[in-house]
């Protein structure tokens, strides 16, 4: 007599209840590179303009101030970012606030592209106030995790190396058109953020 | 086989809409010829005048444009605006033929005012669902780039032949202005 084959939809089910409680966090806010998430925050910072272009405005800005400036934006906006990161692991999701990001690009572009005679306490004031809130916002979007503590690692590390290389880029500039030059950048930046105002307003 | 030549990039790395954002405010600006014209012109001029309208102008145009591009996201009207834009490549190009050489406040207002109108028409013409900052970053850049054109080609402006290439430019320029402005009233 045959025996009667058993339907293994059982198991199966069971595998998949197993897979399924073990799932990896979805971490759909990070670009995955398949290198680890320290290189995944790397990544993340430099594909997000929202976060790259008011750090490279405002390490542009420092740059034309001077190199005390440059080494001041150097260790103030990764630390506020670490700061401000570490403070959103923990809290609930939060999402840019459109405004917001349009008076960034506006504020520093703007700066930049007067060439702003700023102190070196305002200049940290601003660069700790980016920090903190971008920071805070990258950590509410990464969720709590060892891994989103080390993608945000290599997001401070990336924000170093684009402060460093941008500030001592500007600081060695002696021409006086190449000065300018970074000068029309900063108008390009504050004109974005115009357009992203508008684009705001029009959401509502 | 057909279809498969044809196929499209992928954009598979950035996140959805972006790329799109991007390419679409880059195309935007220099999409119109009328754009084009004046936008070029505004370089070309600058370049004529020398330092400091050289930077001052293609600063201006771009920062009042965006205003202007603001106004029009938001819906507030601006009466005329295709005749400024017409306006502003017929009287740019006779700047440009005739190297008009105004007070660098006189340059500046004159490209603002202009400006305004170019900015209006991009912005009450973006189309929906664009990513706002990416677009908004590749609008700029293109407008940005075309006054750098203008910058460029008027570094002929050293040889004699060169000065006249110039004129003829800017009144090419000035003829192109009147065609639109023919356009836009008939």
């Amino acid at each position: 007599m045959k025996p009667e084959r058993q339907s293994r939809l059982p198991l199966y089910a069971f595998v998949a209840f197993i897979f399924a409680m073990y799932a990896a966090p979805a971490e759909a806010h990070l670009n995955t590179t398949g290198m680890g998430p320290l290189y995944d925050g790397l990544m993340h910072f430099l594909l997000s303009p929202e976060d790259f272009i008011p750090v490279l405005a405002l390490s542009l800005l420092s740059g034309l101030r001077g190199a005390a400036y440059g080494r001041r934006a150097l260790f103030v906006v990764p630390v506020a970012w670490l700061a401000g990161g570490l403070a959103g692991l923990s809290a609930v999701a939060a999402t840019p606030h459109p405004f917001i990001a349009a008076g960034w690009f506006l504020l520093l572009g703007a700066l930049l592209a007067a060439g702003a005679n700023l102190t070196l306490g305002l200049t940290t004031g601003i660069a700790g106030l980016l920090g903190l809130y971008h920071g805070y916002l990258n950590g509410t979007g990464m969720g709590n995790s060892t891994s989103s503590a080390v993608a945000l690692l290599g997001i401070v590390f990336g924000i170093f190396v684009v402060v460093a290389l941008a500030s001592a880029f500007v600081v060695r500039l002696q021409a006086h058109w190449a000065r300018i030059a970074v000068r029309v950048a900063g108008s390009w930046i504050a004109a974005s953020g115009l357009l992203m105002l508008g684009w705001a307003v029009r959401s509502i | 086989m057909l279809v498969l030549l044809c196929a499209q990039a992928a954009f598979a790395h950035p996140l959805k809409g972006e790329a799109t954002g991007f390419l679409t405010g880059f195309r935007h600006p220099i999409s119109g010829l009328d754009h084009v014209l004046a936008m070029v012109a505004v370089g070309l001029w600058g370049a004529q005048l020398g330092a400091p309208a050289i930077w001052l102008l293609p600063v201006a145009f771009p920062l009042v444009m965006a205003m202007g591009g603001m106004l029009g996201l938001m819906g507030v009207p601006i009466p005329g605006i295709e005749y400024g834009i017409a306006a502003s490549a017929i009287l740019l190009g006779l700047a440009v033929m005739f190297e008009v050489r105004p007070p660098l406040a006189i340059a500046a207002l004159l490209v603002g005012f202009f400006a305004i109108f170019h900015g209006h028409a991009h912005g009450a013409e973006l189309p929906p669902g664009q990513s706002a900052m990416l677009y908004s970053i590749g609008f700029v850049i293109a407008t940005g780039c075309l006054h750098a054109v203008g910058i460029g080609i008027d570094s002929v402006h050293r040889w004699s032949w060169g000065q006249k290439f110039l004129r003829v430019a800017g009144a090419m320029v000035a003829l192109g202005g009147a065609f639109f402005l023919y356009k836009a009233v008939a």
